[in-house]
């Protein structure tokens, strides 16, 4: 799906020392949740949100920087969290490993769907993860052997340093806080690296980058492939955060969610991710007693965001500056 | 053989039932080169408000069913003026988040003003069975078949012999040469945002009494069709039915033959292996450009 009007590539724009500033400095205002929430459920709810900015970043980086279009990541996160947390509770492999095997399965998986559609313009992509999210969800619910069907996965071990049990609210804190910096870090260097340019490019029109020298389908395969194991590893720490999984998480319509996300936050925007990923945590908590609420707003604002807002949220700040020099 | 002509029956049925939305998805693919992930959403609001008018206001089957299909047709209307027409860049991305959004949107509202529990009523012609070379068949199987064949007979007709559908026809081929004779696009896409909705929701009227309808059953059965169109080529009506026929055949042989506990996967599994092996569909014409 070629969207390039949708939002400006951003070529122009602070510096990336300016933005690897913002990017530090955030994280560091970061770090000092643990101090300021009230209660260990909270912070918790901070640890859940360095695993959502994981999920949305990579997937903006599939559908904003090169604008391939995948509903199949939350699929993908719940074989990262399917992967480890079988390993784990079956097999007694550390969790550690259980990461690096969940991002290779990932990457694997996606590489054998994306060779063939990736091949193909237009949204054949979009469709073929679709019909892998599905069939996806049907695996799970269906070989309660393996997975537990329907109930979920139960018994899956924590991450342990030492002796030290890190599913404990503070302690996955600061776990899921190191993996989100190192990510969102090499994100902002992919992003204005020459692959970075190569995947704008791509998703400006793929057949002028072509022309140009770049290897369109290395590219897209790649990105989708680095996009998945990302999904996978905030699988990872998903299924050794909680301690349980079941296959609801990670069903299409989560998928169709965390599109809306990143759309909300801003197509191929870097700091989107950001705003996308704090809805995305903050909004199941507020509507707690009008959970029924939740799609309503949902489609509203993907609605509005899309239609009349292309930049996002992210945007906002910017659009409201100029208004006010003008 | 009793049991095999059961299940090709019954297959047959759930096949009508996915080419009716197929040819909902097509006629927008067609007019807007997006994806409308609404339309499962359509299908399920026919169902639930026929029931409500069948429940509500004693109205025979039939007529609600229609009443229905009508409402969700002007659902379609109003979606398109107020949601889809009013958009500052029409690139057919847009539009398919768009209706991500619409989708979603549809989805609460129903769940919000008309409740979460599955409905049901009887078929158009009661809950009979009639019996056909030993196998036992309900009445609605039969009804859907027959609606299904008049409702694609229709369609045919619309776009091949009518000012309109020659219009839409025209439009969807080539919208600038279609401007100039004096065909307004705008028009043409609330033309098909109407009939896809129609369609759609008598669709979703049709099958509520043989599986049941609730506010989430939309997206299920939208994807199923979505891969029945992809499977007879997106943007054919032909190609829409005898992909719809085909999914609908293999579900249920499928289930009744080999496993049903992953029959859901049966039309995804066909979709990726449309995609692979053969994306332009069984009947499309080769237009996919290969980079």
């Amino acid at each position: 799906m070629n969207h390039s009007t949708t939002t400006l590539p951003q070529l122009s724009g602070p510096s990336v020392s300016r933005q690897l500033m913002c990017l530090g400095s955030l994280l560091v205002l970061l770090l000092f949740w643990p101090w300021i929430a009230p209660n260990d459920y909270l912070i918790s709810v901070g640890g859940t949100f360095f695993i959502n900015l994981l999920l949305i970043a990579s997937l903006n980086l599939l559908v904003g920087y090169t604008g391939l279009t995948s509903l199949a990541h939350a699929a993908f996160w719940g074989l990262g969290a399917y992967t480890s947390g079988m390993l784990s509770s079956m097999a007694d492999i550390s969790p550690w490993l259980g990461i690096v095997c969940a991002m290779i399965s990932c990457a694997l998986v996606s590489i054998v769907i994306g060779l063939p559609t990736l091949r193909l313009s237009g949204h054949y992509l979009a469709m073929a993860t679709l019909g892998f999210n599905a069939i996806f969800t049907v695996i799970l619910v269906g070989s309660v052997d393996w997975t537990g069907g329907p109930n979920g996965l139960i018994g899956i071990p924590p991450f342990q340093l030492g002796e030290l049990d890190l599913s404990a609210p503070t302690a996955f804190f600061y776990l899921a806080w190191l993996f989100s910096a190192l990510v969102m870090s090499s994100l902002l260097f992919l992003a204005r690296s020459r692959t970075g340019r190569a995947l704008q490019a791509i998703r400006s029109s793929d057949i002028a980058a072509a022309c140009m020298g770049v290897p369109v389908l290395r590219y897209k395969v790649s990105v989708f492939a680095l996009s998945s194991a990302i999904a996978g590893l905030a699988g990872s720490l998903y299924a050794h955060q909680n301690l349980y999984i079941s296959p609801d998480t990670f069903s299409f319509s989560t998928s169709t969610i965390l599109l809306v996300m990143v759309a909300i936050g801003g197509f191929g925007r870097y700091w989107g991710a950001f705003y996308g990923a704090l809805l995305f945590t903050v909004l199941p908590e507020l509507l707690r007693t009008f959970h029924d609420l939740e799609l309503l707003i949902l489609g509203a604002a993907m609605i509005l965001v899309v239609g009349f807002m292309p930049s996002g949220l992210s945007g906002l700040p910017e659009r409201i500056l100029r208004r006010w020099s003008r | 053989m009793s049991s095999t002509i059961q299940i090709i029956i019954s297959g047959l049925g759930t096949g009508s039932i996915y080419a009716l939305i197929a040819v909902g998805f097509n006629i927008i693919f067609k007019s807007t080169g997006a994806l409308n992930f609404a339309q499962g959403e359509w299908v399920m609001m026919g169902g639930i408000l026929a029931a409500f008018c069948f429940g509500n206001f004693d109205l025979p089957v039939w007529q609600a069913c229609i009443l229905a299909g009508l409402a969700v047709a002007l659902v379609g209307a109003i979606t398109e003026r107020v949601l889809i027409h009013p958009l500052l860049n029409h690139t057919p991305f847009a539009i398919t988040l768009v209706t991500v959004g619409i989708s979603l949107l549809t989805k609460s509202l129903v769940m919000l003003g008309l409740g979460k529990n599955p409905v049901g009523y009887p078929g158009i012609s009661g809950q009979g069975f009639t019996s056909f070379w030993g196998a036992s068949i309900t009445l609605q199987t039969l009804w859907i078949l027959g609606i299904t064949f008049i409702l694609m007979i229709l369609t045919h007709l619309f776009f091949n012999h009518t000012r309109w559908g020659c219009a839409m026809r025209a439009a969807a081929a080539n919208p600038g040469a279609a401007a100039l004779v004096g065909i307004r696009h705008s028009r043409v896409v609330l033309g098909s945002f109407i009939i896809a909705a129609g369609v759609g929701g008598l669709a979703g009227t049709i099958i509520t009494p043989v599986t049941l309808m609730s506010y989430d059953s939309g997206a299920m059965l939208g994807f199923k069709s979505f891969s029945a169109a992809m499977l007879g080529g997106l943007g054919s009506l032909v190609g829409a039915m005898a992909g719809g026929i085909t999914l609908g055949l293999l579900e249920s042989l499928v289930s009744g033959y080999v496993t049903s506990q992953f029959k859901d996967a049966v039309a995804f599994f066909v979709l990726l292996l449309v995609l692979v092996l053969r994306p332009q569909g069984l009947l499309g014409k080769a237009e996919v450009n290969k980079v």
